[in-house]
């Protein structure tokens, strides 16, 4: 599903003191199966943004075009646009409540009208798919999962609407560095397997220059620059202009080279690091 | 969407009526209401509208802002209104249908219809101008001297100042999950009133959850920091009586005396002249 987002602007509390613009001319264009992601200090306007993606916000001017068509159009079914573009909320285990995860999971798929049969294999794929046990899991309540398991659950209950776009707001914040790992693990096979369009907001600039195929970065409610990862990060003077740093990798890439170390080329990710290590340790041996 | 309730909201500012001691406020607004019910006529709510568009202007609060709040109450109005145009007896003007509406009817409906307004306008004044802290604070104080007879007022208006506070946190909260569920296909604008009550369980679960977890973790912070009730604690900003204050009380004493004199005084002023 691909998402075009053309000038699009919001202001919170219109007319009140506390009258402020959150968003301010922001386009973007998302192409169908891409994997996106969206950096941004706190208050940039991340969350506002995505949030107009499925139409839970509405613009105050600027269109939003899903699949290419307008979602504030007249006739437009809105619970459709929200089937297609999944949303997940920052910290989204609150969204939980029904008495079994069974239940909870089946809420998204039951409100589309889909027969219980339906539903049933909407349920055991998404848990399936999030890396929930469904014999262990369905009948136990939401509330008793662990921190990580309750992220998962929440995922799975987006993923049962069946989306051909899914947005996730800091999906990993607050958790554990394993169920960190397992969320970012569990989103990559996400895409490999149903192969839909993926847009990331994180703060962790480490898993958005591992797993993206391009980086948008907010500032003050507009869209400051965006490229490849690659792009992004060697802009590091910009970055922090923005109020963010850079990933790990090419943190330590840039130490060892202050260090004297002369490490050819920018890490992105873990294994290119260790190469790159691997490969200035051998000119040095050598 | 919840958001945009603006009845009982602080509007911040700097005015004179801001800075108003909160005790003399509460007092000043509870005379008001008082006020409102003394008026028989049109020339005292003259007086009224006067007084009232004083208060407003020094307040700066945009005339704008107070009105919104009265949208909340619009029905009220309204029904208030229709209610008392139909219902009364007297001199018919005009019918519709069944319904007559005669002149005092409309005299009546026009007459409750301004008062609910000048009551609303008058009591929004007191919160749009007032911090909630200094509101609680200013209510402690006037309960204190009923603490002899039992009275918890310093536990009452914590609990105030509390409520207050989370007012816009389980605002936030109920929006961010009516959200949630409505990224998730939850529809709560249609269907029967059933199917509308219904849906309304995926919203409250989760909200009561919230407030719970919200009230676990002030109960801590509260209690991390030592804190054992009303007995010997002090207070950062003592409220003080200045002169401000006592010349808003001879303003008011002015309004009173009008209004007073106005119902009452021409009774025997001008009675030689009718």
């Amino acid at each position: 599903m691909s998402i075009v987002v053309k000038n699009l602007r919001h202001v919170y509390g219109e007319g009140t003191p506390y009258e402020s613009v959150a968003l301010d001319d922001v386009s973007l264009e998302i192409a169908d199966g891409e994997f996106v992601s969206i950096i941004g200090h706190t208050g940039s306007g991340k969350s506002t943004l995505v949030q107009h993606l499925n139409g839970i916000l509405k613009p105050k001017s600027g269109e939003v075009l899903v699949g290419g068509v307008n979602i504030a159009a007249k006739g437009v079914n809105l619970p459709e646009v929200r089937r297609k573009i999944g949303l997940l909320f920052q910290y989204p285990e609150y969204q939980l409540f029904e008495e079994t995860l069974y239940k909870d999971i089946a809420f998204g798929p039951t409100n589309l009208g889909l027969s219980a049969d339906a539903v049933d294999s909407r349920v055991r794929e998404a848990m399936a798919l999030t890396g929930l046990d469904f014999d262990a899991l369905s009948e136990r309540s939401p509330f008793e999962l662990s921190g990580g398991q309750k992220r998962k659950a929440a995922i799975a209950g987006v993923l049962a609407m069946g989306p051909e776009a899914l947005v996730l707001d800091e999906p990993t914040a607050g958790l554990d560095p394993r169920s960190h790992r397992d969320i970012l693990a569990m989103i990559r096979r996400i895409r490999e397997e149903r192969g839909i369009t993926i847009i990331l907001i994180s703060h962790n600039m480490g898993d958005v220059a591992e797993v993206s195929d391009r980086v948008y970065v907010m500032d003050g409610g507009r869209i400051a620059f965006f490229g490849t990862p690659a792009q992004v990060f060697a802009n590091k003077a910009r970055l922090k202009q923005s109020g963010l740093g850079l990933p790990p990798t090419l943190e330590l890439a840039e130490l060892l080279r202050a260090g004297g170390a002369d490490i050819e080329g920018d890490p992105l990710t873990l294994d290119e690091a260790v190469e790159l290590i691997d490969a200035y340790l051998e000119r040095r041996g050598a | 969407m919840i958001r945009d309730i603006t009845i009982g909201q602080f509007y911040p500012g700097e005015s004179g009526v801001h800075r108003l001691d909160p005790r003399l406020k509460l007092i000043l607004t509870i005379a008001f209401i008082v006020s409102l019910f003394v008026v028989r006529d049109f020339l005292g709510y003259g007086v009224v509208v006067l007084a009232l568009g004083a208060v407003v202007a020094a307040s700066r609060v945009p005339l704008g802002f107070i009105l919104r709040g009265l949208k909340a109450i619009f029905i009220i109005i309204i029904f208030t209104f229709t209610m008392n145009m139909f219902m009364t007896a007297g001199e018919v003007l005009f019918r519709i249908g069944v319904l007559t509406v005669t002149k005092e009817g409309l005299y009546n409906a026009v007459f409750m219809g301004l008062r609910l307004v000048f009551l609303i306008i008058g009591s929004s004044l007191l919160t749009l101008t007032t911090k909630p802290i200094k509101l609680t604070d200013g209510i402690e104080s006037l309960l204190k001297p009923l603490k002899g007879l039992g009275v918890p007022a310093h536990e009452l208006a914590m609990m105030m100042t509390i409520a207050l506070r989370f007012i816009p946190t389980l605002l936030e909260e109920t929006d961010k999950i009516m959200k949630a569920q409505m990224a998730r296909g939850a529809d709560f604008e249609t269907g029967s009133i059933f199917r509308r009550a219904r849906s309304l369980v995926p919203i409250l679960v989760p909200l009561f959850i919230s407030a719970f977890r919200i009230a676990q973790d002030l109960a801590m912070a509260m209690e991390a920091r030592c804190y054992r009730g009303g007995d010997g604690r002090t207070k950062l900003h003592e409220l003080k009586f200045r002169r401000r204050d006592a010349v808003a009380v001879l303003l008011a004493c002015v309004y009173f005396a009008l209004l007073i004199g106005e119902r009452f005084l021409p009774a025997w002023i001008f009675k030689g002249y009718f």
